[in-house]
């Protein structure tokens, strides 16, 4: 090869690599449950950032966005990281969202650095997620925002003797701890924390210990999706329901499409969360409305689909205050302090955690017009992140 | 006391549902001497079957088993007809490892298909459902329904194969086909009917144990082990052996869970070491 040839085919190739860098489509991997037994959370991981798309455009300024879904089926951390690898060396995302389970999160947070790629999690709810790089930000909760108003309203409601029963693994811990520390500060003992692993399907003896403790009041956590089911069916099933142990959980343990299986005998279930489709403001009817003419089913609409509607919003703000450049310091830095009326009320972006603070509502099952819902009664304001934040 | 009442009460309900689906699956293999790790995969087909007639036809829940064991049956009587009437007893191991699983991943692949990737709840008539009050707790209705149900299929069996002209042909042609074929048994049939017999026990498990073992589609994977740990201990072929296997580690489960939750299956695999260590055939296994 001559001098001239080489020349000019190295520029060509510069050439190709700076319109690879700087070309007018910006990608965002979106690695999300999107089959299997927890397959329901990651279609709302579409539904949700569909929803805002169909409001505002695939376009941010010249660039055009680009949403691509990656399916991790279960807690599976090596895959998770595999999976955001891929998204980050093969298809060249600018930026990664989603991640229904907590250990997957924490596999994916180590590759952001490096890549200079800002993650958005739009679910997993351990408070230590956020620390884990700077150049994550969270739109969903945490087990800390939620549990602290439960175990305040369990004591106030004059629960003495509470049971903990949670999930073995981050958030469950987490649930556990800020629930047993808000119980005991407020006066009441905890008889039991049972730590349940993931797998379980058979929740009888579990049940019937709690039982066996003297305990007036269950609190539960467990991650939304098939074994929820089975808890809440066998703390009724198993007649601590008609003995008048109470039921304490986040909504976790109680998402809308589960209420119908549960049946009549879930009415009067009390949960903390932060958001419930019944949720009654002009921002969460909008949203309605646009998922349904997305052709999503209501019925199927969970927590999920909100936290990436406003994980999407963040993406496009953090795209807007870079232009379109992989400056992952900007973009973050952008979305601090962030605030907006969300579907679920008024939340910001705390410029500490990065983590969402938001209302946590106390809800009730109830049943109106023939169907089940998460009624909410009462309000807890703009939540901080109880294990981060100092106040 | 009390504690122990309601631990055993538990282990015999979770026993049952481990029976009921493993059975089949013991029969098969016992008998026919094939590892069929497809069991699993039709206990689900039933599960999915139930699950469809009840909530999209809108049958009630006898009329759901029912569908669910002939429609299981019928959906494998082509893969019996054309695979596994091959691998009956003469074929070995690893053949038949590698066909069975084989369908267990087709029936997976087309279950996600036809079904969707989500969990199916088998609704349950109000007559099941909620507690029943026995004395010293509650117990859910529904598990008093599957002891029930895994005690007639234990006795039902047991009569059935020791007591009738069918049990004296297919243990006939079980101990020697050849000799049992020239004497004018039609082995081939008592084979299917054998066959049939067993995924139809293993799709009525399937459905009567979906409160405890959830149908989804990796369904058919997730529990095989268990069901295959089961026959086992037990000792495969042997209705006793299968009941107790099941009642053993329903209890150990049980008590595992009950005492120590943290350690999850821990304590199943702890006594499924300890009874195979003292029972190489299992409890009621022939050396063969």
């Amino acid at each position: 090869m001559n001098q001239p040839v080489r020349l000019l085919s190295v520029l060509a190739a510069l050439g190709l690599m700076s319109t690879g860098a700087s070309a007018d489509v910006i990608k965002v991997g979106v690695i999300g449950t999107m089959s299997g037994p927890y397959a329901l959370f990651g279609q709302n991981f579409k539904m949700g950032i569909d929803a805002w798309v169909a409001q505002h455009g695939n376009k941010v300024g010249d660039h055009q966005i680009e949403f691509v879904y990656r399916d991790e089926e279960s807690p599976n951390p090596a895959k998770s990281k595999a999976l955001a690898q891929e998204l980050l060396v093969k298809d060249k995302v600018q930026y990664l969202a989603g991640l229904y389970f907590t250990p997957d999160a924490m596999a994916v947070a180590p590759l952001l650095e490096e890549s200079k790629t800002p993650l958005v999690v739009l679910n997993a709810a351990t408070s230590a997620i956020v620390e884990k790089s700077p150049y994550i930000v969270r739109t969903s909760f945490t087990m800390w925002q939620n549990t602290v108003p439960a175990a305040h309203v369990a004591r106030k409601n004059g629960s003495k003797k509470a049971a903990i029963a949670v999930s073995d693994y981050g958030p469950g811990i987490d649930a556990e701890n800020a629930f047993k520390k808000t119980f005991e500060a407020d006066g009441g003992t905890v008889t039991e924390a049972i730590r349940m692993p993931l797998n379980t399907t058979d929740f009888s003896p579990i049940m019937q210990r709690i039982k066996d403790s003297g305990a007036d009041t269950i609190f539960t956590f467990l991650p939304a999706g098939p074994p929820t089911l089975g808890f809440v069916k066998a703390y009724i099933d198993n007649g601590l329901k008609v003995a008048g142990v109470k039921l304490m959980s986040t909504g976790d343990v109680v998402t809308e499409p589960d209420l119908p299986n549960i049946g009549d005998s879930g009415i009067g279930i009390l949960s903390t969360y932060h958001y419930a489709v019944s949720h009654d403001s002009p921002e969460n009817k909008a949203f309605l409305d646009q998922i349904v003419k997305g052709g999503g089913k209501l019925d199927e609409v969970t927590m999920t689909s909100v936290a990436a509607y406003d994980g999407a919003r963040l993406i496009y703000k953090m795209i807007e205050a870079t232009n379109g450049q992989r400056d992952p310091e900007k973009a973050i830095a952008s979305v601090k302090g962030m605030k907006w009326v969300s579907p679920r009320g008024p939340v910001s972006i705390d410029p500490d955690t990065r983590h969402i603070r938001q209302n946590v509502y106390l809800r009730e099952v109830a049943k109106q017009d023939g169907k089940f819902i998460n009624k909410e009664i009462q309000t807890f304001d703009a939540q901080p992140d109880w294990a981060l934040s100092k106040n | 006391m009390r504690t122990i009442f309601s631990i055993v009460v538990d282990a015999v309900a979770y026993g049952m549902v481990l029976f009921t689906i493993s059975i089949g699956l013991s029969i098969m293999m016992g008998l026919m001497r094939v590892v069929n790790l497809a069991h699993g995969a039709f206990a689900m087909i039933g599960g999915y079957l139930a699950s469809y007639a009840i909530r999209s036809m809108g049958a009630s829940y006898v009329v759901a088993i029912l569908v669910a064991v002939v429609g299981t049956i019928l959906i494998s009587a082509p893969l019996e007809f054309l695979l596994y009437r091959r691998i009956y007893r003469k074929s070995d191991a690893l053949t038949q490892l590698l066909l069975t699983i084989g369908i267990t991943f087709f029936i997976i692949g087309m279950a996600n298909f036809v079904f969707g990737p989500t969990l199916k709840s088998i609704p349950l008539p109000a007559a099941l459902s909620g507690p029943l009050d026995i004395g010293f707790r509650m117990l859910p209705t529904h598990r008093v329904f599957v002891i029930a149900c895994g005690g007639v299929i234990a006795v039902a069996l047991w009569y059935l194969l020791e007591r009738t002209e069918f049990g004296v042909r297919l243990r006939a042609a079980v101990d020697n086909s050849d000799m049992a074929e020239s004497l004018g048994i039609r082995t081939e049939l008592i084979y299917s009917a054998t066959f049939a017999l067993a995924v139809g026990l293993g799709a009525f498990g399937g459905v009567i144990g979906a409160e405890l073992l959830p149908i989804e589609p990796f369904y058919a994977l997730r529990y095989m082990v268990v069901f295959l740990v089961v026959v086992s201990v037990g000792g495969a072929g042997s209705i006793l052996g299968a009941l107790s296997a099941s009642l053993l580690l329903g209890l150990a489960d049980t008590t595992g869970k009950y005492l120590a939750p943290e350690f999850g299956e821990f304590f199943f695999y702890l006594a499924v070491i300890l009874i195979v260590f003292l029972f190489p055939n299992g409890l009621f296994g022939r050396a063969h």
